[in-house]
């Protein structure tokens, strides 16, 4: 499980995070919806210790991420990150760009790593892509490499930072069918994200965030369609037209 | 005019000015994988929050751009003397072409850092890589393709550099020797004619060789 | 250490002596070699690919070659032919020639990196070719350019140090003459460098504020 608790995060004298709390518990998917600025992107980089915080606690399986003892490098491996530029390494193939993890961090033998970073990007539907360099690739193509990267490393949560944002429309399908593809394999999911339909469909827990604070939070039916606060409603009146 | 040109004497001294040639591009090469060390470091160091460091580096970058490279070799030939620590004029000659190289290849890496997107070490260590592993595997390899042509060209100053250590008594690299031919016959044109077509040539097999490299590594 | 030195007024005045002529050899030799620099860059970004090549392969053996062996070249072969010229007169040629190579280049890269929409654009307006070269291509070309250009010339002032070899006393000859008398060679040479870095240094400040005038203008 994942527990944010009090968390309050500045950048400079700027206040991105104004007291975040929330709960993401195994297996479950758990949406984060608000508008530029709300501080969506930034707490997901907090989760994992890319981002510091001032205040509050953040906890991932019972370890403290702020600990200065934690051993950042190792959790990292439990949390899978996507973000919204791809950020695939262009000057390895696409095979590479798995490997590398895998041989560097967890100590994988270039057969381990390679038969691992064959069956994800089978599973992501690249599977004909291994030797290729990312450049070849369309944006869509990166992207799931991107997914495929983070999920080799066998991670306990994936955070997914508006990862269709950057994408043609056309593509984004290709992407939202991987992620329904891992919740059916019940993977613990965080997704940051502007599908507000999508969001619905495959949510278990909906949190708005406005100005550095969750407003509302709950089941994808009532933040979606019931929802109450007065942001949130003029939120989702402008995304969904 | 009432000279002749004699540039047969010129050609059989070719063999001696090849050995030369050698010895120049051994220390063009010295200078440049010393350089490429310290450069890198002292752009990692202008870089860093230590101002102590930054201070340094800055300073050594500074006085390597503004002051001639000529100077540079007369400070390790004459004023190292006075620490006590005499190095003759190969040694001068190395040690002035390194600093300088240093200087300028710092910035040429600094340049090449700010060229590569902050996401791509954010991104390296979301998957657990600490900094160092992220630096070699994913930062330093598309350093490389971007300051490749800088550092090319700088290895071409540096092999056109070496004919400066003549000044501080070098008399075994290409130029070292021709002077030397030279002060024996004084057919003075034909023979450095001859190292110019040497240099020019030195130039261009290696510029051929960097292209090739090119090639070879950065086909993504 | 003692501090007691025996550098006097007239050594520090010799010196400046020395600087003098490094920097009149320098703006000889960029003022001369901008200028044909301009005329060939121009030329060579007009002509056909064939006669840019061969007059870019004459131009790049200046730049392939040890401008020591420049200098020697041209002063023996003065010599030979009876040119009667004086050492000053060697330097500045060779060094014009030297520099002209460079901001040739420079100014070819310029020219092509006017965008071909904005001639076209000129053109459309009625503007004749010589007018559209004067009026556009140029003052953007040399912005372009310009930046390129004051590493040159910082680059042929700092050469200067190499006519010593064919016996003009510039900056630092003088410095070496000086050592070879007081023996004490860091505190020289370190009058020297602080010379050369403080017109290298200057003239690159003067030039940032040029750039920062022209920024102004930039869309």
């Amino acid at each position: 499980m994942i527990e944010i608790i009090d968390v309050h995060k500045s950048f400079g004298r700027l206040e991105i995070l104004r007291g975040i709390n929330m709960e993401v518990e195994k297996n479950k998917v758990h949406s984060i919806l608000g508008a530029s600025g709300s501080g969506k992107s930034t707490l997901l980089q907090c989760i994992n210790g890319l981002e510091s915080i001032q205040q509050g606690r953040i906890s991932v399986d019972g370890i403290d991420v702020g600990d200065k003892a934690t051993n950042l490098n190792a959790l990292r491996t439990k949390i899978g990150i996507v973000f919204q530029q791809f950020n695939v390494f262009p000057h390895l193939t696409t095979l590479e760009n798995i490997t590398l993890a895998l041989k560097v961090v967890m100590k994988k033998t270039t057969k381990e790593a390679k038969e691992i970073a064959v069956l994800q990007l089978e599973r992501i539907g690249l599977g004909d892509k291994v030797d290729v360099y990312p450049s070849k690739l369309s944006g869509g193509q990166q992207q799931r490499l991107a997914i495929a990267r983070a999920l080799a490393m066998s991670p306990s949560y994936m955070l997914f930072d508006e990862i269709t944002s950057a994408l043609d429309p056309m593509l984004v399908g290709e992407v939202l069918d991987a992620l329904r593809g891992l919740k059916e394999n019940g993977m613990t999911m965080m997704i940051v994200t502007h599908e507000i339909r999508f969001a619905k469909e495959v949510s278990d827990t909906v949190s708005f965030l406005h100005k550095g604070k969750v407003i509302e939070s709950g089941p994808p039916g009532d933040i979606i369609d019931n929802p109450r606060e007065v942001e949130t409603i003029k939120f989702l009146e402008r995304s969904l037209n | 005019m009432d000279y002749t040109f004699h540039w047969y004497p010129a050609f059989k001294l070719l063999p001696k000015m090849l050995v030369g040639s050698i010895t120049t591009i051994e220390i063009a090469f010295l200078s440049m994988l010393f350089g490429i060390i310290i450069g890198a470091s002292l752009a990692l160091a202008k870089n860093s929050d230590s101002k102590i460091l930054s201070s340094f580096a800055g300073a050594w970058i500074e006085v390597s751009r503004n002051t001639p490279a000529l100077y540079q070799i007369y400070m390790a030939y004459f004023g190292l003397g006075t620490f006590g620590i005499y190095v003759g004029s190969f040694g001068a000659l190395l040690i002035g072409i390194t600093f300088n190289n240093a200087g300028y290849l710092a910035e040429t890496f600094r340049g090449g850092l700010r060229a590569i997107p902050a996401t791509q070490m954010k991104t390296a260590r979301s998957l657990g890589m600490n900094y160092f592993q992220a630096f070699i595997y994913v930062i330093f390899p598309q350093l490389l393709k971007t300051v490749f042509h800088s550092v090319t060209n700088q290895t071409v100053w540096a092999i056109l550099m070496t004919s400066l250590g003549v000044i501080v008594g070098m008399n075994t690299d290409l130029m070292g020797v021709t002077n030397e031919l030279n002060a024996l016959s004084f057919r003075t044109f034909e023979y450095f004619s001859l190292a110019a077509v040497l240099y020019y040539l030195i130039t261009k097999l290696f510029l051929g060789l960097a292209y090739l490299l090119n090639v070879k590594l950065f086909r993504y | 250490m003692n501090f007691v030195s025996e550098f006097s007024t007239n050594d520090f005045l010799y010196m400046l002596k020395g600087l003098g002529i490094s920097i009149s050899l320098t703006l000889w030799a960029v003022v001369c070699g901008t200028i044909l620099g301009i005329i060939f860059g121009f030329i060579r970004s007009g002509v056909g690919a064939l006669l840019n090549f061969f007059m870019g392969s004459i131009l790049d053996v200046f730049r392939s070659v040890p401008l020591l062996i420049q200098l020697i070249l041209f002063n023996a072969l003065g010599s030979i032919l009876k040119l009667g010229f004086s050492p000053f007169q060697v330097s500045c040629i060779v060094l014009s020639v030297y520099t002209a190579a460079y901001v040739s280049e420079a100014v070819r890269s310029g020219i092509l990196s006017v965008p071909p929409a904005l001639l076209r654009s000129a053109r459309s307006l009625g503007l004749t070719y010589f007018q559209t070269l004067r009026e556009i291509v140029f003052p953007l070309a040399l912005r372009v350019s310009f930046p390129t250009w004051v590493g040159i010339t910082l680059g042929v002032f700092k050469d200067t140090s190499l006519v010593l070899w064919i016996g003009i006393i510039e900056l630092l000859k003088s410095s070496q003459i000086i050592i070879t008398r007081t023996q004490e060679p860091i505190l020289i040479l370190s009058i020297a460098g602080l010379l050369y870095f403080i017109v290298s240094f200057g003239f690159t400040r003067v030039a940032k504020r040029v750039e920062k005038k022209w920024e102004q203008y930039e869309l």
